[in-house]
């Protein structure tokens, strides 16, 4: 018979700690497919931030460093530059690259740092049970925000992938969403580019997720997937904000 | 052998990393330390290694952290403010188990403070300034000779017990030339890392994480953590001793401190007062036994520092009980000078 689906070799069969409608798993099958294709497993090292991402040791059978809050840009920075035939990947919530970890991840990208980071941006803290965050939406009520984000108060929504597309080091810079096949295959595309970024020695790349955190929004998982498409792309347009071509930067 | 040249603290520290076989720093300017990454962003890219002038403090020690978990020697270094931003990744790093060497060259505080030279940070470095159950291994140079011998004695230690190894001087150490021989006194030798995250290529999948959820798992770790520093205690204790055999006062000072102590004691020998000193070289481990030791049968001791008074509860907590401890401290950039030990010498035993 012919098989036309599996558990990528680069994903563990570990059962995930993701709520049920959450879309980090989509995330990581991407992500581990990808691995598989490129045939880059062996000589992969990953390093998740703090948060409901933090568990990627047990679902990527790799090398994991576990990152301070924030601070995998920084620590991937070292990881490559100590080892550059190696390829070296940062798997980031919004709460880690868009928050208490602005600076390492502009200056990361602003090097041209050669490695690729996967941000995943559901607009909430996840795992400490969603308070609101930079990247969370007008309006939208979390449990630190319960009357719903106030501009004057607590500013506006953070646009990273546009961000770090103003950057000179920055190779590639997209954002993607994981609400239905199509999307999941836009996103695709994009890591593997991503990974081809660093492979290729062009410098920094980072593919913005937007992503489902159902139980701290409140809401089931098919009207998670209805509010990235009606809420969240209006304020975070798809698209590829940066893309060297070629080796510019020389 | 080499022969001995001219050479600044700091320059010396420098130098003796790089003989260490450390090829990765990342560093970010303050006062009084900017020799060390001047120095190396001059001379790692000659000798193969890596400069990266980082954002801050924080990324500094995190891109230590990127480098060291690879199997490299790497190395940050810092003063009072910049260490403090360090202390996040520094605990991470021990209870991960990941070498790295870490420099304070001491300027007084707290806050901005200033940029005389202080010991105000030995709380800091020797009890933990990060969070969580974990010890650093620290090292206290007291001349430019000892900058250059125990950074790479640093890198040999925390490369032995996989934990971050910190070297702290004052500014004055960092800052003063002396005579130094750039040469390491035994062939360095870099272990085998076999647990540094390089890919799976050939073995299992390898893990560096101080994470630990489930019920029992923390504890066993911190435990086996506190069965590494009482080797570490057992086995690593450095200390200079200095005329302490018929002493009737003992001096214990580190840094600085000692050095005004040697002139203080010469003067108090030739007065007829018999005093003597122990210098701690590694603060941790404290030379606890020594202490302990020699405060029995030393009953007065008298404690020097550059600040309020930091080591001297050390010094209380293992001396013999009947032993009276008196202190002297210089805080916020003051510097004892030999009259002044003199001076408390005296009055810890009651003489005019």
């Amino acid at each position: 018979m012919n098989r036309i689906f599996k558990r990528p070799d680069s994903l563990t069969d570990a059962n995930t700690h993701f709520c049920p409608g959450c879309t980090h798993g989509i995330a990581h099958r991407l992500i581990a497919e990808v691995m598989d294709e490129l045939g880059i497993t062996d000589n992969t090292i990953g390093i998740p931030g703090v948060g409901c991402c933090v568990f990627l040791y047990t679902y990527f059978p790799i090398d994991v460093l576990e990152a301070p809050h924030g601070r995998a840009p920084a620590c991937a920075t070292g990881m490559k530059r100590a080892q550059p035939d190696k390829i070296v990947f940062v798997y980031q919530g919004d709460g880690d690259l868009a928050a208490i970890g602005t600076s390492e991840v502009i200056h990361a990208a602003n090097r041209g740092e050669n490695i690729t980071i996967f941000f995943i941006n559901n607009s909430v803290y996840g795992m400490t049970g969603g308070q609101m965050a930079p990247t969370t939406l007008l309006g939208q009520q979390t449990t630190t925000s319960p009357y719903g984000r106030d501009f004057q108060s607590e500013g506006y929504p953070i646009r990273m992938a546009e961000l770090l597309a103003t950057l000179e080091g920055v190779a590639y810079s997209t954002r993607v969403a994981l609400h239905s096949p199509k999307h999941v295959n836009q996103a695709r595309k994009a890591v593997r580019k991503a990974f081809e970024m660093q492979m290729n020695g062009m410098g920094f790349s980072m593919v913005e997720m937007l992503s489902t955190c159902n139980t701290n929004w409140r809401v089931s998982p098919l009207e998670a997937l209805k509010t990235i498409e009606n809420e969240m792309i209006p304020y975070y347009p798809l698209g590829v904000f940066k893309e060297r071509t070629g080796k510019d930067f020389l | 052998m080499t022969p001995r040249a001219l050479t600044k603290g700091n320059i010396a520290l420098a130098e003796g990393a790089i003989q260490a076989g450390c090829l990765y720093y990342f560093g970010y300017p303050i006062t009084p330390q900017n020799d060390i990454p001047e120095y190396l962003a001059r001379n790692l890219p000659k000798r193969g290694g890596i400069f990266i002038p980082a954002e801050s403090e924080i990324a500094s020690i995190n891109m230590v952290m990127g480098a060291a978990a690879s199997g490299k020697r790497a190395m940050t270094s810092s003063s009072g403010p910049g260490i403090s931003l360090m202390q996040e990744a520094m605990s991470y790093m021990a209870g991960s188990d990941i070498p790295c060497v870490v420099v304070n060259i001491m300027r007084v505080g707290p806050g901005l403070g200033g940029i005389e030279p202080t010991q105000g940070d030995y709380n800091q470095a020797v009890h933990g300034g990060g969070h969580g159950d974990y010890k650093n291994i620290v090292l206290a140079p007291a001349s430019v000779q000892e900058m250059f011998d125990l950074t790479i004695k640093a890198f040999e230690l925390a490369d032995k017990y996989r934990n971050p190894a910190m070297v702290v001087a004052d500014a004055m150490i960092g800052q003063f030339q002396e005579p130094c021989r750039l040469t390491p006194a035994e062939p360095i030798l870099i272990p085998e890392k076999p647990w540094a995250l390089t890919g799976r290529q050939g073995r299992k999948p390898q893990l560096l994480k101080s994470l630990y959820l489930a019920p029992g798992e923390q504890e066993a770790h911190n435990l086996r953590m506190k069965a590494k520093y009482d080797e570490i205690q057992e086995h690593e204790v450095m200390l200079e001793t200095r005329e302490l055999d018929d002493a009737e006062i003992m001096i214990v000072a580190f840094g600085t401190p000692s050095r005004v102590a040697k002139s203080a004691l010469t003067q108090a020998r030739e007065m007829g007062i018999r005093a003597g000193l122990l210098r701690p070289i590694t603060l941790f481990p404290f030379p606890e036994k020594e202490i302990r030791e020699y405060s029995s049968k030393i009953r007065k001791v008298l404690v020097v520092e550059m600040n309020t008074g930091q080591m001297v509860r050390d010094v209380r907590i293992n001396s013999h009980p009947e032993a009276e401890i008196s202190f002297y401290g210089r805080p916020g950039g003051g510097i004892p000078y030999p009259d002044d030990i003199i001076r408390e010498i005296k009055k810890a035993l009651k003489k005019s």
